[in-house]
């Protein structure tokens, strides 16, 4: 889960890391208000989870109240990368002399946190990691110890921060690793972190990215994360079933049990030559209402032109998906878009007799099905 | 031969009381497997189907002699679990079902794994099954058959469907693994294809791997320069976009675009790892190996 700019830091500031004077605005008023209580210049910032937002507009500086009021209507309401702009940060704009990256973030191949920290800042650390990776110090933490002192004034000193502010920006990065302990972190960052002409450093941006997994020990971030949550319709109505989903731009609905044999039913409609509408992951064990209700979210795509369930049975029932399959179906007088249906694994057999044939296609192996599913699509778009 | 898992494998049951952790002991002893214990914290002295239940891991692995345990205890206690199994004197393998395990707990479980000489295997798996011998986990044993294929894979069902079409041409394995989808794990590709180079039943190795992290890419790499026994391998996510997490928590290709099927696939096919297409495929790939 992605908390937004303001909120991250919120928490950083509230961790003692400095950031500039700032307010958060829905209206165009409230927005020149805020830059006339701050002081010009301000930046006006978009708050979504974008990257590159300066470049698409969704950042502007502006010097005076009319300024602010002509960005603030441009930004507020506007679609950037096809997210739409709520809200805008309004803050100071800091004098700057230099940028540079902080952050921890986990290794999984190591399976420990690095802290990383680099001169280059205010540029796509991705970008830096992959054209000069020796720009980037690294310094692997022990999840038993922490962070020792020393390993933050190594890995600063190592980037090649100068010796005047070495202190401060180390003592930002131990901030910003407590609080990827404390607050299940995936990646905690600052970009940039600016230094100003009398060496102030001040965290201009703030990532901070949590662990999806560990939102049950950490209730104040998972309401933040609620505010936060933006994106595709059907993406949050997945979240409110409790589905694993993510929306694609084909027309080949996909609904099955298990993330790598749903992955390989989208990569099996598009090696027959079809495109995948999303993935959805029914989970382990699902009962005949779930998969009533995720056949209600593929249909609920106007993209979808046929549906393929692919379900093998491990600790879910061939019968059980059977029976939500019928009663999803059979509330239709015309079925609105043809489905095909593979069961194997637990209690396939019982599933099949079950299942009505003329609500649906059945099919017996992956690969037939998929094939019928792509025709079903293709036949539809002629 | 088998890895991991044979007739002298003694379970206990991590989370026995749980409806999980029912349900999978009655299914694992059907299977023939071993559960000689399970342990529940305040439930010791009870018995679930027919295995007598102890307060502690300790206990249940000194009076019943166990050397291995099944964990099905919640998220939020599960890297607990795991502390408690790794802890615990003559327990040299611990299968973590539990899906949804916080990442910074497994970091602090891994970094305890590097001490000690016991396998983890998951968390986030569907377990180890050495067929017509026994099962530790939730796998489906009808469709398992005995024979000369290992298999070690990050994803359940897809592990499910990759043996079916294995079975259905005749072709058994000696042990299958279940490593789990989640982004830090404790029994890896290499340490699993270690195993399988080491078994002489094995003779041929199917590895499924999808989307995330680089492990397929080190894999690729160790097969390479390690292993006589031949490989063929599978990778899911082929169409999977940047940056949504497909599923498992691990499954996501990063933003800058490292962890992508393709990168996975060609690190494969030049170390001469010959990759399906699709699940049928890799059975050909099998076929024409052994």
């Amino acid at each position: 889960m992605r908390l937004h700019e303001y909120q991250a830091k919120r928490v950083f500031a509230d961790a003692g890391v400095p950031t500039p004077a700032s307010s958060l605005a829905e209206t165009v008023e409230e927005a020149v208000d805020a830059a006339e209580e701050i002081g010009y210049p301000v930046a006006i910032k978009a708050q979504v989870h974008v990257g590159g937002r300066g470049k698409a507009g969704g950042i502007e500086l502006v010097e005076n109240a009319e300024e602010a009021r002509e960005a603030a209507k441009n930004i507020i309401g506007m679609d950037l990368k096809g997210y739409h702009v709520r809200t805008v940060l309004v803050e100071e704009a800091v004098d700057f002399v230099n940028e540079l990256y902080v952050g921890v973030t986990m290794d999984r191949g190591e399976g420990k946190p690095v802290a990383m920290v680099s001169t280059k800042g205010g540029v796509n650390i991705e970008e830096v990691a992959e054209e000069t990776p020796d720009a980037i110090a690294r310094e692997h933490i022990d999840p038993a110890f922490g962070m020792h002192p020393f390993q933050a004034r190594k890995v600063v000193y190592e980037a090649g921060v100068d010796r005047d502010l070495a202190n401060d920006v180390a003592s930002v990065l131990r901030t910003l690793y407590q609080l990827w302990d404390d607050r299940d972190g995936s990646d905690v960052e600052v970009n940039p972190l600016m230094i100003t002409s009398d060496d102030e450093v001040i965290a201009a941006d703030a990532v901070m990215n949590i662990d999806d997994d560990a939102l049950f020990r950490q209730p104040e971030l998972a309401e933040m994360g609620e505010e936060a949550a933006e994106g595709d319709e059907l993406e949050q109505k997945a979240d409110e079933y409790g589905f694993d989903y993510v929306r694609l731009s084909g027309n080949v609905g996909i609904i099955g049990n298990g993330a790598g044999l749903v992955m390989t039913t989208l990569d099996l409609v598009d090696h027959y030559g079809g495109s995948p509408a999303n993935f959805l992951d029914v989970g382990g064990g699902a009962k005949a209402d779930r998969i009533a209700n995720a056949l209600d979210m593929v249909f609920s795509d106007e993209n979808v032109d046929s549906v393929v369930f692919n379900i093998f049975g491990g600790i879910t029932r061939g019968d059980e998906v059977a029976m939500g399959i019928n009663q999803a179906l059979e509330q239709f007088d015309e079925i609105p878009k043809p489905v095909v249906v593979r069961l194997a694994g637990t209690n396939a057999e019982e599933g099949m007799e079950i299942l009505n044939e003329d609500l649906v296609t059945v099919e017996h192996t992956l690969e037939d099905a998929v094939q019928r599913a792509v025709d079903y699509a293709g036949e539809v778009d002629k | 031969m088998s890895v991991l898992v044979d007739e002298d494998t003694r379970v206990v049951v991590q989370g026995i009381t749980g409806g999980e952790g029912k349900f999978h002991t009655e299914q694992m002893l059907e299977y023939g497997t071993n559960v000689v214990a399970g342990a529940v914290p305040g439930r010791g002295g009870q018995e679930v189907a027919g295995v007598p239940v102890y307060d502690t891991v300790h206990q249940a692995a000194r009076e019943e002699d166990a050397n291995a345990s099944v964990v099905f205890v919640p998220p939020a206690f599960a890297a607990d679990a795991c502390f408690e199994a790794l802890d615990a004197k003559g327990l040299d393998l611990v299968v973590a079902i539990t899906e949804g395990v916080p990442t910074q707990d497994m970091s602090r479980v891994y970094r305890k794994l590097q001490e000690t000489d016991a396998h983890l295997v998951g968390p986030n798996c569907p377990g180890v099954i050495t067929p017509g011998v026994a099962k530790l986990g939730i796998l489906p044993g009808n469709i398992f058959s005995s024979g000369n294929v290992g298999l070690v894979s990050r994803s359940g069902t897809l592990t499910y469907q990759v043996v079916d079409n294995l079975t259905d041409r005749g072709l058994g394995q000696t042990t299958a693994i279940g490593i789990g989808g989640d982004p830090i794990i404790g029994t890896g590709f290499i340490d699993a294809l270690e195993l399988f180079e080491a078994d002489p039943d094995t003779h041929a190795v199917v590895m499924c791997g999808e989307i995330g992290g680089e492990d397929e890419e080190e894999a690729a790499r160790y097969i390479g320069a390690n292993m006589d026994t031949p490989v063929a391998g599978f990778i899911a996510g082929r169409t999977a976009p940047p940056g949504k997490r497909m599923g498992h928590a691990g499954a996501i290709v990063s933003g800058s675009g490292t962890g992508t099927a393709q990168s996975k696939i060609n690190a494969l096919e030049d170390n001469g790892v010959p990759v399906g297409d699709t699940p049928e495929e890799v059975a050909d790939h099998v076929e024409d190996l052994l």
